[in-house]
């Protein structure tokens, strides 16, 4: 299982077009994906479990992703961040 | 059999095709048990494909008829079609429980929208229940059999009848293929009559009960000049309608020439001719028209159009858009007027017994200074690019007004140290609080220009509220008291040397108009789509004439009544 933890930066925190495009990116790839917040984990490939926990500028997560391709999910998920300036 | 019905004309023109009725279907179904587990979640997977293809479809149809941004709602409903947390939900519950499809939809989506909507904190999340309302409603619709109204996917020419419209409603129609609009509900200013003398089709609001009267595929002659609906209409009134609609076309074919002519009264004296913006889009409509200036920018189309609030660069590259777009002529761009009945997903504003008389426009920006300076920089970095005229709305203080403009100076210090380029700007205010309008003189000493809003002049002098239809009747523009306001407002600007304009509705109504020339207002701003008609009016009134009539119109008349007859006796 790959795990990596991100501080997330920017202002909005991660809802509308990132976290839409955070889903996208998660689907693509077989592995189960989790996003950890506050002790709560959600699919990462659900953009309503993303949505519902509300994360904010500021915030400490956890990424999770378990299967064949994990390794290539992380870096792919960790890209989108960046390009969409959630984390630095 | 023939129908005739009555509305308020809100839009001009005349138009005869077939009904579309915007209304929605019955949804309501039974909770059942079921047996066979596998049919049932065929049948519901059955109508969760039909329902992705069917947004896949309009996603595309919305993206080539009205661009890429109007049609990411339906990827973000796509994206919850295919969540696992929610169709992925309805379908373990069908399995577990052996319950129809219709009520485990219903109970998953009634739990998600519960969830999201009470996340008070978050009013982004608080909108999102209404993304999961509608992608519920389109399965539902597929379970049951029954045809949800699809605007986006409209290919030939309809009348579009609904209860009411509402932006979203209008967001995914085909520009191209609708004629007209009929609804039950609304007044002049609502939102589809706006939005169809933009689009400049006829529309008639506050009609009833069409959405009984008519029926789908129905002819339907809409005549926006009278506010006169026909529903299967004879061969003699098609006839006669069609001829109604030359003659109008004609009328505006006429008109057409004047697109390029100065705005001159029959006595050689000019008036500046400007319209009203809510886009960069609505450029167009202001060159074809023939437009002098723009007398309003709506920037508050930037927030309402956007899930987050605007940057600096996505706000700077609008404004320089129609700034270079005009030319060096005049834009007056109104800062944000957010609050009262516009509200933003992602500022949650207090909820308020009076939003009108509440926190609102200038009020926020003065209280938001993060979000008025960002808008201040974006605007004095655009000034650069043509002739921008800045104006505060809802000023009611000489203090207010000077600390916007405090702010203003400000932030173009910074940017002038910084060595960025800035123009020379006007900056003005809205007159549309009593209290401003009462202590004109005064502020005409510090403000470039007065920019009169009438609606809302209107409902605060009066102490009416303009969406309140049991007081509907005091909205009158023509009473002598509005008329002696403007006329301060008017005068006070002149002494001091400065111009005064008018941004509402009423600048653009045939019976104002010649009041107003009577007032010797300087600009008259207004829907792009009036422009060339008031032109061709101001063609025929002599100032000299009018001031005659303004005279009685405000020492004589008495009453609204009073003044609508003084114009219509006297102007021919």
């Amino acid at each position: 299982m790959e795990k990596r933890d991100f501080h997330v930066v920017a202002e909005t925190g991660i809802h509308a077009r990132p976290a839409t495009l955070l889903v996208q990116a998660a689907s693509k790839f077989n592995s189960d994906i989790n996003l950890e917040y506050k002790g709560k984990s959600v699919n990462l490939k659900s953009i309503m479990g993303v949505m519902s926990l509300g994360v904010g500028q500021g915030a400490d997560v956890t990424i999770t992703a378990d299967g064949t391709d994990a390794t290539d999910a992380i870096a792919a998920i960790e890209e989108t961040m960046k390009k969409e300036g959630l984390v630095e | 059999m023939t129908n005739k019905l009555k509305g308020i004309a809100a839009s001009d023109g005349v138009a005869i095709a077939k009904a579309y009725l915007l209304v929605q279907p019955d949804l309501s179904f039974s909770k059942s048990a079921i047996s066979d587990v596998a049919k049932e979640t065929d049948r519901l997977q059955n109508a969760i494909d039909k329902s992705n293809a069917e947004l896949q479809q309009i996603r595309d149809s919305a993206a080539q008829s009205l661009g890429e941004e109007e049609a990411q709602v339906f990827d973000a409903h796509m994206m919850i079609l295919s969540d696992p947390e929610f169709t992925g939900a309805v379908k373990q519950k069908v399995t577990d429980e052996k319950v129809n499809a219709e009520s485990a939809l219903d109970e998953v989506s009634t739990t998600f929208i519960g969830m999201f909507e009470a996340m008070t904190d978050n009013p982004y999340m608080q909108e999102r229940a209404a993304d999961v309302r509608d992608v519920t409603k389109r399965i539902m619709a597929h379970l049951l059999g029954v045809e949800l109204p699809n605007p986006a996917l409209i290919h030939e020419e309809v009348v579009i009848v609904a209860h009411d419209l509402t932006p979203s409603d209008t967001a995914q129609l085909n520009k191209k293929y609708v004629k007209a609009f009929v609804t039950d509900i609304g007044g002049r200013t609502a939102h589809s009559a706006i939005m169809a003398r933009t689009l400049e089709i006829p529309a008639i609001v506050g009609a009833g009960s069409v959405t009984t009267d008519i029926q789908a595929d129905d002819e339907v002659i809409v005549d926006g000049n009278n506010g006169d609906i026909v529903v299967k209409p004879s061969a003699e009134e098609v006839t006669k309608y069609r001829n109604l609609a030359k003659e109008y076309a004609d009328q505006k074919a006429e008109w057409q020439k004047l697109k390029n002519a100065s705005t001159e009264t029959a006595n050689g004296v000019h008036f500046e001719l400007a319209a009203n913006i809510g886009t960069p889009k609505d450029l167009d409509g202001v060159l074809d028209n023939g437009a002098e200036a723009i007398g309003l920018y709506r920037t508050e189309f930037l927030y309402m159009d956007s899930p987050e609030l605007p940057t600096e660069d996505d706000q700077f590259e609008a404004y320089k858009a129609v700034l270079e777009g005009m030319k060096g002529k005049p834009v007056v761009v109104r800062t944000m007027d957010i609050g009262g009945d516009k509200h933003l997903p992602y500022l949650p504003l207090p909820e308020e017994m009076n939003p009108f008389l509440g926190y609102r426009a200038i009020r926020i920006s003065l209280d938001r200074q993060d979000i008025f300076r960002t808008q201040l920089r974006a605007l004095l970095r655009a000034s650069a690019f043509g002739n921008l005229r800045i104006m505060f709305p809802m000023i009611a203080t000489l203090q207010e007004f000077r600390q916007a403009k405090g702010i203003l100076e400000e932030e173009k210090a910074k940017l002038v140290a910084a060595d960025t380029k800035v123009g020379e700007i006007q900056v003005g205010i809205m007159i549309e609080i009593p209290a401003a309008a009462v202590l004109a003189d005064q502020f005409a000493k510090e403000v470039d220009f007065f920019s009169i809003g009438t609606n809302d002049l209107i409902q605060y002098t009066m102490a009416a509220d303009r969406g309140n239809e049991h007081v509907s009747y005091l909205y009158q523009p023509y009473n002598p008291s509005i008329l002696r306001l403007i006329k301060h407002i008017i005068d006070s600007a002149h002494k001091e040397g400065k111009w005064a304009g008018m941004c509402g509705e009423a600048a653009g109504d045939p019976i104002m108009v010649p009041i107003l020339v009577g007032l010797g207002l300087d600009e008259f701003s207004m829907s792009a789509t009036s422009i060339l008609k008031v032109r061709s009016l101001m063609k025929r009134l002599s100032t000299e004439d009018m001031a005659k009539l303004t005279d009685a119109a405000l020492n004589v008349s008495l009453s609204n009544d009073d003044n609508i007859k003084l114009v219509k006796d006297n102007v021919k």
